[in-house]
């Protein structure tokens, strides 16, 4: 395409330059999206697995997370993980792990809270390599474990300076 | 870690059984391990990596961070307004060097 | 002078940015599309000005908002420590002269302002430097040193959401002409000027990027992508690069003229530093 585009105007140094610089931004998207591609889902669940000693988390409209649709940078995607749990003494979240699909490595954090905590909701800010799924694990008191999911759109800005 | 002090937002007063919001926020490159420099050698880790949240003494909140935290990590949760006292807030990083902040609070 | 001079090869490189990533572009804008929908952005569009604000999508609007939110503040923080501390061989701090920094309260919103003295134009990084240089016996700061940043932030926060007003009348004329005619000088490999973006295509999508008007009113900025704060003239350096032009220094001649140029362009906008950008 580019050299359609660029032959069908006159051909200068100028023009060629500009040609190659577009060609160049293509290139260094492609090599961007290859080189974040080395994590999966499965990568994922084996780390989730392991901070929860082998328990399988059960999908659970109680966990909720809020990350905007679409993330302007990945450098900084505010994240928010709400747990719905009454926070007693007897019923209670001890743990929230937050974990990512497509990231280098899959860990992004994990909360530890007790009933003092009155609302089980813990937000803070996560790299994003691209578009992937954040998953957030819940350890309840009873020993049960519950999970939800959501994507969220990573761009890959076309200047940034 | 870093020159400037933390930041952390804490009601000066709340009626008792009142949830309330903390936010907190500091500065630290949370430099991931994963960047190279300009020769090509490795850039060593260095992150926040535990965050505690203390209440008169007592571990109320922790975290646990990642390097896929961003820099400048903001943290924030809840609780419960029991009684008055003191909160102390405490983030660590792979160096060993710590930063503590504290907040106190009326509750009645 | 060569304004708005369209020529083929510039056509070529801007055509190609434009069109690399066509099927991203559009995904982006219906994305994009919901931020026109914030009521939040009436107050940071003044008659056909764009603040950047506009441009930053809602969760961008929400660090911003909230000063325990926005990262900025902790650089804000540490300039608060720095105002009453005393240093230099005259053994004063910025308390000593200014006393509360919010006797500073509108004083940012000139800058970049003509001073008979240097017979130039001095941003407020300038004009701190020479307190500490002159009045305080201290070392300069650099540019975008983490101390010079939070201190420009303090110092404009004072001023936030008061219309910025810079002169480019009297001796200042000069300076602001120069400051024009990098604007429309076609720069680096790629042969584009700052208006070929900023003016010709703002609001348009430069691959998954949406281009904003280039205003300054919201500087020093925590950049996502820096993951700090930063200077504007940082983000003119960023600018040249990516055009493949080689950047000038920061606090340069040409990068102050280009400041008050662009921050003439900003008049009328709230003075938002220290923001959140993507």
């Amino acid at each position: 395409m580019t050299q359609q585009r660029s032959t069908s105007l006159t051909l200068n140094r100028r023009g060629l330059l500009g040609a190659l610089g577009g060609g160049a931004l293509v290139a260094a998207g492609a090599g961007m999206t290859a080189r974040n591609a080395d994590a999966a889902p499965e990568d994922a669940a084996k780390w989730a697995s392991e901070l929860t000693g082998g328990r399988n988390p059960v999908d659970d409209p109680r966990v909720a997370i809020d990350l905007p649709p679409i993330a302007e940078n990945g450098n900084t995607v505010p994240v928010t993980v709400t747990v719905d749990s009454p926070m007693t003494d007897a019923d209670h979240v001890t743990k929230i792990h937050v974990v990512a699909e497509g990231n280098p490595n899959p860990g992004l954090c994990t909360f530890e809270l007790t009933p003092a905590c009155g609302k089980a909701e813990a937000s803070t800010r996560i790299r994003m390599a691209r578009t992937q799924n954040v998953v957030a694990i819940a350890e309840l008191s009873d020993g049960s474990v519950i999970s939800g999911k959501k994507e969220v759109k990573v761009t890959v800005g076309g200047c940034g300076g | 870690m870093a020159a400037s002090r933390p930041r952390v937002k804490v009601p000066k007063s709340a009626a008792k059984g009142e949830v309330f919001q903390i936010k907190t926020l500091v500065t630290h490159k949370m430099e991931t391990g994963l960047r190279k420099d300009k020769d090509g050698q490795p850039i060593p880790r260095d992150i926040v990596n535990t965050f505690t949240c203390d209440f008169n003494g007592k571990t109320v909140f922790t975290m646990k961070l990642e390097p896929a935290v961003s820099a400048n990590p903001y943290i924030a949760f809840f609780q419960r307004a029991t009684e008055s006292g003191e909160y102390t807030f405490t983030w660590t990083d792979d160096t060993g060097e710590s930063v503590s902040e504290t907040k106190s609070i009326q509750v009645g | 002078m060569r304004r708005y001079w369209t020529g083929v090869p510039g056509v070529v490189a801007a055509v190609l940015l434009l069109a690399a990533t066509t099927g991203a572009a559009q995904e982006g804008s219906a994305v994009y599309g919901d931020i026109m929908n914030d009521p939040r952005i009436k107050d940071h569009i003044v008659g056909d000005k764009h603040s950047g604000y506009v441009y930053a999508t809602v969760a961008t609007r929400d660090m911003q908002e909230d000063d325990f939110k926005n990262p900025a503040f902790t650089w804000v923080g540490l300039a608060e420590d720095l105002w009453g501390a005393a240093e230099g061989t005259a053994g004063k701090s910025c308390a000593d002269c200014h006393g509360a920094v919010e006797t500073l309260k509108g004083v940012s919103l000139g800058y970049p302002k003509y001073r008979d003295k240097t017979a130039n134009m001095a941003a407020l990084e300038h004009v701190i430097n020479e307190c500490r240089t002159e009045r305080m016996g201290a070392d300069a700061w650099k540019w975008e040193s983490d101390q010079m940043l939070g201190m420009t932030a303090h110092v404009k926060l004072q001023s936030r959401g008061m219309p910025i007003d810079v002169a480019i009348d009297g001796p200042a004329r000069p300076f602001f002409e120069k400051g024009r005619e990098f604007y429309f000088q076609r720069r680096g490999q790629l042969d584009l000027s700052c208006n070929m973006c900023h003016l010709d295509n703002a609001g348009n999508m430069i691959r998954a990027d949406l281009l904003s008007h280039g205003m300054g009113n919201g500087f020093p900025t925590y950049r996502l992508k820096w993951q700090k704060l930063g200077s504007l003239h940082r983000r003119f350096t960023g600018c040249n690069k990516n055009i493949r032009a080689e950047p000038f220094k920061r606090g340069s001649e040409e990068y102050t003229n280009l400041e008050l140029f662009v921050m003439w362009r900003s008049n009328g906008l709230p003075s938002e530093a220290p923001s959140v950008r993507r």
